[in-house]
């Protein structure tokens, strides 16, 4: 009895498709699945997208998450089919900024998006997106494109050759088909580049009508909504593999922004013990599973910092496939410790997926700090390089650490690293630019 | 087999215990036994590629009936938007108040059922579950879980001499009082708990992790005590090795 435990019925169209899928095992519907690894046979079918790379240890198709540093942390990138999320920092100053980071780099791209918002208009979001620093001459290029004109000359080639690899598709053109790329978020992106990509925007107020009908399952109305529009976007689109006939595959970027907070309906910041209090956790087993099976990959920021309820962050990390968190160092203690003098904020590295393997791409490094400059968000393995050793070991001893006191109250799950810093001495902590050789240096 | 009938509890603390999870599936399956796998957390390709590096095929064990899969994900993406009328192993995913696992425990029961056929049949049946915290966040209450345990363990363990292993977080001091309730609960119903636990020191990149093995309910009446072992892991891209507390090669 070989049965996949879906329904017996197989009348569903995407269900019948997938399920003849997966017990044929000779489909074009090989890469349907974000799991396909390098080492299937069918890999010459396999058509590359624009945007997206295999991941060297595994196979794993990834996609860019828009900052170069960041996706070295995160194994080489966002893994196709996985959910990104970014506990927010305490002011939401910091977090808005990956968030447009990862949607800009959908546009270079060339992929979809879906932007949700409670807040704010996906289509004032998209405005505020930072400009891909891209060559000039290649620029005109790309005009000279969009209006469906042949190529000019070569000259231009060889000026800008490295854009000779761009495919050119018909009526989407694409920025570039590398991998991540470099942003200047003092610009904002040029409007012909927003108008030629495709997008969906969720903007709540909009969707919610003004009768409130009780949902039979215990979601909120605002994820109910959020949910089936997602699902719409993905069956309809094709990105879970529908329609075979579309030939041109292409992922598809959801960005949720402020999920969590009481804008969406939900009440788990607001108090400790709530009555939708599975509301959050159930929508994201459902975008979870939403993800799974298509070619999409979803960034979500939630301030967990406003979550009381210890056991709801721990489940919502559990349910989530990498989580980021970002502490800034705004009004707390450590703005004027002066290790951190140079930087904006930490960045923690709390959780990252073991996807189609027992092991997973951990970085040795665990602390990150990341500096906001006037174009460049950039992240830094944080070490004081310019104090010398001795005035930083007094320091040290003077003021610890204020890791060691503040405790970052985003998990249960406490940071196996802080447990390092406390029962090891504080050399050994500092240890660890000495140890990286080569890999401690800035990214911009 | 000699164990038969048992509950093994798989436990983490602050690490990821999935690498036991699939220990256990790629062992019953080289062992000839008939599985059911309750996959809630991920989705099959995942396991099947995983179980290839530990020698395994799941598509062909599912191919010959000897593998049985309930793929939560995919699953639930059915019973949420396109919901019928008949009972589906998921479908406290569509109730505002998660009633009981009734329909997921009938499931495993007709999975798992031994059939008579002139054919070998399988060895003793397995039930493997990755993973039940998932479920107290999907809206179940611990009791329910541990009911559905209770009936599967009367089912399968008693009934059919099979083996039951679940796996479940351990949340540590998040003050979960559901998962907590769960976990107790079912760490005096397990014959063996298996607890991968993350060091006390922190992060290293040589041994990822410490596993304490726990053995109740002795098999032979004479043993009074529980016995216990520690041993620590690393875990690498095929398998994991174990070696005694400090034993690292690593640190020797």
């Amino acid at each position: 009895m070989a049965v996949a435990g879906t329904s017996g019925t197989g009348t569903r169209s995407t269900g019948s498709m997938v399920a003849a899928a997966s017990t044929n095992n000779v489909t074009s519907f090989q890469r349907r699945g974000p799991r396909a690894s390098g080492a299937d046979s069918g890999c010459s079918r396999l058509v590359s997208i624009a945007g997206t790379r295999r991941s060297v240890r595994n196979g794993q198709l990834l996609v860019s998450t828009g900052l170069p540093a960041l996706d070295q942390f995160l194994g080489g990138g966002l893994a196709v089919g996985t959910v990104l999320l970014i506990e927010e920092d305490k002011y939401n100053i910091y977090s808005p900024l990956l968030f447009n980071y990862f949607l800009a780099e959908g546009i270079v791209s060339g992929h979809a998006l879906l932007v949700a918002s409670a807040k704010e208009d996906p289509a004032d979001i998209l405005q505020k997106l930072p400009a891909p620093l891209i060559d000039h001459s290649y620029k005109k290029e790309c005009d000279e494109d969009i209006c469906g004109h042949k190529m000019e000359s070569d000259i231009k080639m060889k000026i800008a050759w490295r854009y000779q690899l761009f495919p050119k598709m018909e009526g989407r053109p694409v920025l570039s088909s590398g991998f991540g790329h470099d942003y200047d978020i003092s610009k904002r992106i040029p409007q012909e580049l927003i108008e030629t990509s495709k997008w969906h925007g969720f903007f709540l107020p909009e969707k919610i009508s003004s009768t409130f009908n009780v949902e039979s399952c215990s979601l909120t109305s605002g994820y109910m909504k959020l949910l089936q529009f997602i699902q719409n976007i993905i069956y309809e689109e094709g990105f879970d593999g529908s329609n075979p006939q579309k030939k041109q595959k292409n992922i598809l970027r959801i960005g949720i922004q402020n999920l969590g907070s009481p804008l969406w309906g939900d009440d788990i910041c607001c108090a400790e013990n709530c009555d939708a209090s599975h509301s959050l956790t159930k929508f994201l087993y459902i975008l979870r599973a939403l993800l799974r099976t298509s070619l999409s990959a979803c960034i979500i920021t939630v301030p967990t910092h406003l979550i009381q309820n210890k056991a709801v962050i721990a489940r919502v990390t559990n349910l989530s496939d990498t989580v980021v968190g970002l502490e800034s160092f705004i009004g707390s203690e450590k703005e004027t410790n002066p290790l951190y003098k140079d930087y904006h904020g930490l960045i923690h590295i709390r959780q990252i997926p073991r996807l189609n393997n027992l092991i997973y791409d951990i970085s040795d490094v665990k602390d990150l700090a990341f500096k906001l400059k006037k174009k460049l968000f950039t992240i830094e393995i944080g070490s004081p390089i310019s104090s010398s050793l001795a005035s930083l070991i007094a320091q040290l001893v003077k003021n610890p650490p204020a890791m060691r006191k503040t405790s970052v109250p985003f998990l249960g799950r406490e940071d196996p690293l802080e447990k390092a810093k406390v029962t090891h001495s504080s050399i050994l902590a500092w240890r660890i630019p000495w140890t990286v050789h080569g890999v401690a240096k800035s990214w911009t | 087999m000699s164990v038969q009938g048992k509950l093994t509890l798989l436990c983490d603390a602050k690490t990821d215990g999935s690498f036991l999870v699939h220990h256990f599936l790629s062992f019953y399956l080289k062992a000839n036994c008939k599985v059911c796998l309750v996959a809630l957390i991920q989705s099959f390709s995942h396991y099947n590629i995983v179980g290839q590096k530990l020698g395994v095929s799941l598509t062909a064990a599912r191919e010959r009936g000897q593998l049985v899969v309930l793929e939560g994900l995919k699953s639930g993406v059915d019973v949420f938007f396109r919901p019928r009328e008949e009972p589906h192993p998921l479908q406290f995913l569509r109730e505002a108040n998660a009633g009981d696992l009734q329909p997921l425990y009938a499931f495993v029961r007709d999975a798992l059922q031994p059939v008579d056929s002139g054919e070998a049949a399988w060895r003793c049946p397995v039930l493997l579950v990755d993973d039940l915290s998932v479920l107290l966040s999907l809206g179940v209450g611990p009791v329910a879980v541990l009911d559905f345990v209770h009936y599967c363990r009367a089912t399968v363990c008693q009934e059919w001499k099979g083996n039951v292993v679940c796996l479940v977080h351990d949340s540590g001091d998040t003050e979960d009082e559901e998962s907590d309730v769960l976990l107790n609960g079912l760490s005096h119903q397990s014959h063996l708990i298996l607890r991968a636990e993350g060091l006390a020191t922190g992060f290293c990149k040589d041994v990822h992790g410490q596993l304490r093995i726990l053995w109740r309910r002795p098999l032979q009446p004479t043993t009074h005590r529980d016995r216990s072992l520690t041993y620590q892991y690393k875990i690498q891209d095929k398998s994991v090795s174990f070696f005694a507390k400090g034993m690292s090669p690593a640190v020797l």
